[in-house]
């Protein structure tokens, strides 16, 4: 039958709107996927993209429009109806119960009878099958709390194609994966696709959308600007039609001007409860005036170094000089007194650690900040200063809307990052450490903040930056250190290092 | 990307919010006891009728309503406090027993030396340490071992009943006496009646158990608005109660918070024994928190853990408490057991069922924005 009429999208969705309050979030979309391809969606933060797919999933309903599934007009009222029209969600929080197994997690939700078991033993072999047929394969008996962000990911994958997806709706998976876990990722959707599954993909790194997508749409303040064969286009175009300017990624730096040393760790160890040792003996100089980048592989010590420098975990040996103020396992610091110090902190995971999703942004935009002046005078916050300050950031890091009363979890996600790093850069402070500075921002904000965080260097902060980007680090740093097993294996010169150098370095290898 | 928004997309008003829907909810709990009334043979509207005359009839049944709520009020903020630091304080009964407790001790050790202007401060001020240290004994176990508050708080109840019973019957009881309750306190441990109080400038109003309490009462929903929204102590805290990860890379000791926001809850929990000790009774007496730190956590539901709806909410259930015991006098076939199951219908349906109505209050008003 089908074969007869033209073939139908997968997907069509016409005249889509949807308003938040004043806001209008998304103004008339019309897009079609087509079965078997995989369709990305690109454009600067806040344009629209995730209330799109949203109201594809049925989080949300659209003010107006219409939403075909394979040619058929269909209401989605809510995520069950769209997991009836084989619509699946891959969040970037993952929605796993930690405590459970791979496999009671794949039935939550679809036990399939009274008893437990049989349930189980169904999914074990359904599990099975999709792992042969879509080369998806996880233990389904290991813990979620066990298995690494890339495998809980897998997980999530495989738990919509388990509930029959044929479409696959991925927000930014990318923004929490390791290069590598990244290339499994895009090696496992070659795979869904060729197996005729449908893919939607949105994601600010470029380099993705070239290398995984058939298609490319382009929105800018909730419409489609652009709909391009992805043979048809390159980054820079794509760059320019999302900002709609040129966008130079390239960092003119001034030659660096080195001054004291502003923070300095000897012999630092952190050992966890199970006596894993996570750093090892860590020595690192920071000086006024220059930027240092830590490259390494995901999971190497780089986020425990950063907690242990911000004085969120203790160390368990070794010593730390911040600001000439000496601290070690006896006398810790913790995140407040580094603050008094003059460090500040922008951490990695900004929308769990950074931030308070139910409050307002400017209660956000003072945190950490909130005790003292200018924030508190005589014990009461000053609700107008806050405000004030807030909007100040809103303005200087282009934080959109410029709502400083509107709920933190209400802006996109890369405004919520961006509020983050407004905070804490524009705090001034002597010592600034960087967590992913440009994860889940768009292409003119990663522009903006690593002019700010060059100007930050030539204005003598002390920069450190941890990124699992290299190309981030090579054009970044003044001096490169590379992470491995909690360990800091060596130096390098940006101008001396290549990628090859560092990603031997990276893995293990001896590079001396 | 975030965390999924709530799904329902058309947001309500905030006075449709605030207002509306609690008023709604009542409603619907009215209808479904009217049913109930009903069924055992009386009619609703006359049931009615006594229930609301009862509660706000006369200038004594207003003083009463208001007398509960009061209670209602300091037990209602308890819970609210700790659940904005994302704790759940069960434990209102016992932190109200011991409040008493602390408030009868001072005034039984110091009513005759000092004058009334000092001796009540000094007992407010030791029933809320009282309450609080009663409160940071589960604070203490759950910020330093790891045992759930929730079970604590609830073990701290029958802690506070079995000591108040043993203190009662073997060391505090008045000599000669053969009820467990200790000697009367002299006058200047008394907090005034609000019926002597109003006498004394003028104005005459029947006798109730209302006392200058409620002034108190009043005083702590401001504090603890103030304190919740515009220091940086309670902003803290409610970072705390959020988001437990990014109140610690904010430089805020977790076990430091939890035990501040417990002290604050057992305090304000404490103050019952203030109304009901020093306000009523005038002596130390057994069993007085009579499930007002249980109905505590149903008036904070229903007030939306805020100062402002607390205080509504206390009001509400002050006033079935008033008309209710009205009601079960009036009608023999009300008994006080029915009474307790209008108020439980109320609490499911402005607790538990309270967004029931919301689809359809969000229908009605997207109809009229289009
Ligand atoms: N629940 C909400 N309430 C109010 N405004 C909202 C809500 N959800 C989204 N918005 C607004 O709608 C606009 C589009 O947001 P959306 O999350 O779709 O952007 P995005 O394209 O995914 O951006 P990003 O790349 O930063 O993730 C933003 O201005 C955002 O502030
Ligand atoms: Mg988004």
């Amino acid at each position: 039958m089908q074969a007869l009429t033209p073939a139908a999208a997968a997907i069509e969705l016409r005249g889509i709107e949807k308003s938040f309050g004043s806001v209008h979030a998304v103004r008339g979309v019309s897009l079609r996927i087509e079965a078997g391809t995989i369709t990305g969606i690109v454009g600067e933060n806040g344009a629209g993209k995730s209330t799109l797919m949203s109201i594809l999933y049925g989080l949300y309903r659209a003010d107006a429009g219409e939403i075909w599934v394979d040619g058929r007009l269909v209401e989605m009222a809510s995520p069950r109806d769209a997991i009836a029209h084989g619509i699946g969600m891959v969040h970037q929080h993952f929605m796993l119960i930690d405590t459970f197994t791979v496999l009671e997690n794949m039935v939550l939700g679809a036990e399939g009878g009274v008893l437990l078991a049989g349930g189980l033993a169904a999914a074990r072999a359904e599990l099975a099958r999709l792992a042969r047929d879509y080369g998806l394969s996880v233990d389904p008996d290991a813990r979620i709390a066990d298995l690494s962000v890339g495998e809980q990911q897998r997980v999530e994958i495989l738990k919509v194609l388990f509930r029959g997806a044929r479409i696959l709706i991925l927000d930014e998976p990318s923004a929490v994966l390791t290069p590598q876990e990244t290339d499994r990722l895009f090696r496992i959707l070659q795979t869904l696709k060729e197996r005729g599954v449908s893919v939607v993909l949105i994601t600010h790194k470029l380099r993705e959308i070239m290398a995984a997508t058939d298609r490319v749409y382009v929105m800018r303040q909730g419409l489609v600007v652009v709909e391009r064969r992805t043979a048809d286009t390159n980054s820079e175009e794509l760059a320019e039609l999302m900002v709609g300017r040129k966008v130079h990624l390239d960092l003119d730096k001034a030659p660096t001007r080195w001054g004291e040393v502003l923070l300095r760790a000897e012999h630092l160890s952190l050992v966890d409860d199970r006596g894993v040792r996570l750093l090892d003996d860590v020595e690192l100089e920071l000086r006024a005036g220059e930027i240092v980048g830590i490259a390494g592989v995901t999971g190497n010590g780089q986020s425990e170094l950063l907690q242990v420098l911000a004085g969120i975990r203790p160390p368990s040996g070794g010593q730390l000089t911040v600001c000439g103020h000496v601290l070690d396992a006896h006398h810790p610091g913790n995140p407040a007194q580094m603050r008094a110090l003059g460090l500040a902190h922008v951490p990695e995971d900004r929308l769990r650690q950074g931030m308070v999703a139910a409050f307002e942004a400017s209660e956000t935009s003072i945190l950490g900040y909130q005790d003292g002046p200018p924030f508190t005078r005589h014990y009461l916050l000053d609700g107008p200063a806050v405000g004030a300050h807030c909007a100040r950031l809103m303005e200087s890091f282009d934080v959109r809307p410029r709502s400083p009363a509107l709920r933190s979890s209400n802006f996109s996600g890369g405004n919520q990052q961006k509020l983050v790093l407004a905070r804490e850069i524009a705090r001034k402070p002597k010592v600034l450490l960087v967590g992913q500075p440009t994860r889940g921002v768009d292409i003119g904000a990663i522009e903006f903040i690593h002019r700010e965080l060059v100007k930050a260097r030539d204005a003598g902060c002390a920069v450190l930056v941890v990124s699992v980007e290299l190309d981030e680090i090579l054009s970044l740093a003044d001096r490169i250190l590379v992470m491995f097993a909690g360990r800091i294996v060596g130096e390098v010169e940006p101008g001396r290092a290549d990628e090859r150098t560092l990603g031997l370095m990276m893995a293990g290898a001896d590079a001396a | 990307m975030r965390p999924p928004r709530r799904s329902l997309s058309g947001a309500l008003p905030v006075w449709a919010e605030v207002a509306l829907l609690p008023l709604v909810n009542i409603a619907l709990a009215f209808i479904v006891v009217g049913l109930i009334v009903a069924i055992i043979g009386v009619d609703p509207f006359h049931a009615l009728r006594l229930l609301v005359v009862g509660a706000l009839g006369s200038s004594e049944s207003i003083g009463y309503t208001l007398y509960y709520a009061t209670n209602f009020t300091f037990t209602g903020l308890a819970v609210a406090v700790a659940f904005h630091a994302g704790l759940f304080n069960i434990g209102g009964e016992g932190q109200a027993y011991i409040g008493g407790l602390g408030c009868g001790l001072a005034v039984l050790a110091l009513d005759r030396w000092l004058p009334a202007w000092l001796m009540i401060p000094i007992a407010i001020a030791a029933a809320a340490l009282f309450g609080a240290a009663w409160a940071a004994v589960p604070a203490w176990l759950q910020a330093w071992r790891g045992s759930h508050i929730v079970i604590t708080t609830i073990m701290f109840n029958f802690v506070a009943s079995a000591l108040m019973v043993y203190l009662m019957v073997n060391v505090l009881i008045a000599p000669g006496s053969m009820t467990p309750q200790s000697r009367t306190f002299a006058p200047s441990g008394r907090i005034p009646a609000m019926h002597d109080a109003l006498q004394a400038i003028g104005i005459t109003v029947a006798p109730s158990a209302l006392n200058l309490s409620i002034l108190l009462a009043l005083a702590c929903c401001v504090a603890v608005w103030v304190f919740l929204w515009h220091t940086p102590w309670g902003y803290a805290l409610r970072t705390m109660g959020h988001n437990p990860e990014a109140a610690v890379y904010a430089g805020t000791s977790l076990r430091r918070m939890t035990m501040l926001a417990m002290c604050l809850s057992g305090a304000l929990a404490g103050f019952v024994g203030v109304n009901e000790l020093m306000g009523v009774h005038h002596r130390i007496v057994l069993d007085f928190p009579a499930g007002y730190g249980f109905a505590g956590i149903a008036v904070a539901l229903m007030g939306r853990n805020h100062p402002l709806g607390i205080a509504l909410a206390a009001l509400l259930f002050g006033a079935l408490q008033q008309g209710g015991a009205e009601l079960a006098f009036e009608i023999p076939t009300i008994t006080r057991e029915m009474v307790v199951v209008i108020q439980g219908l109320i609490i499911l349906f402005s607790g538990a069922l309270a967004h029931l109505p919301r689809p359809w209050l969000q229908i009605l008003f997207a109809r009229r924005a289009s």
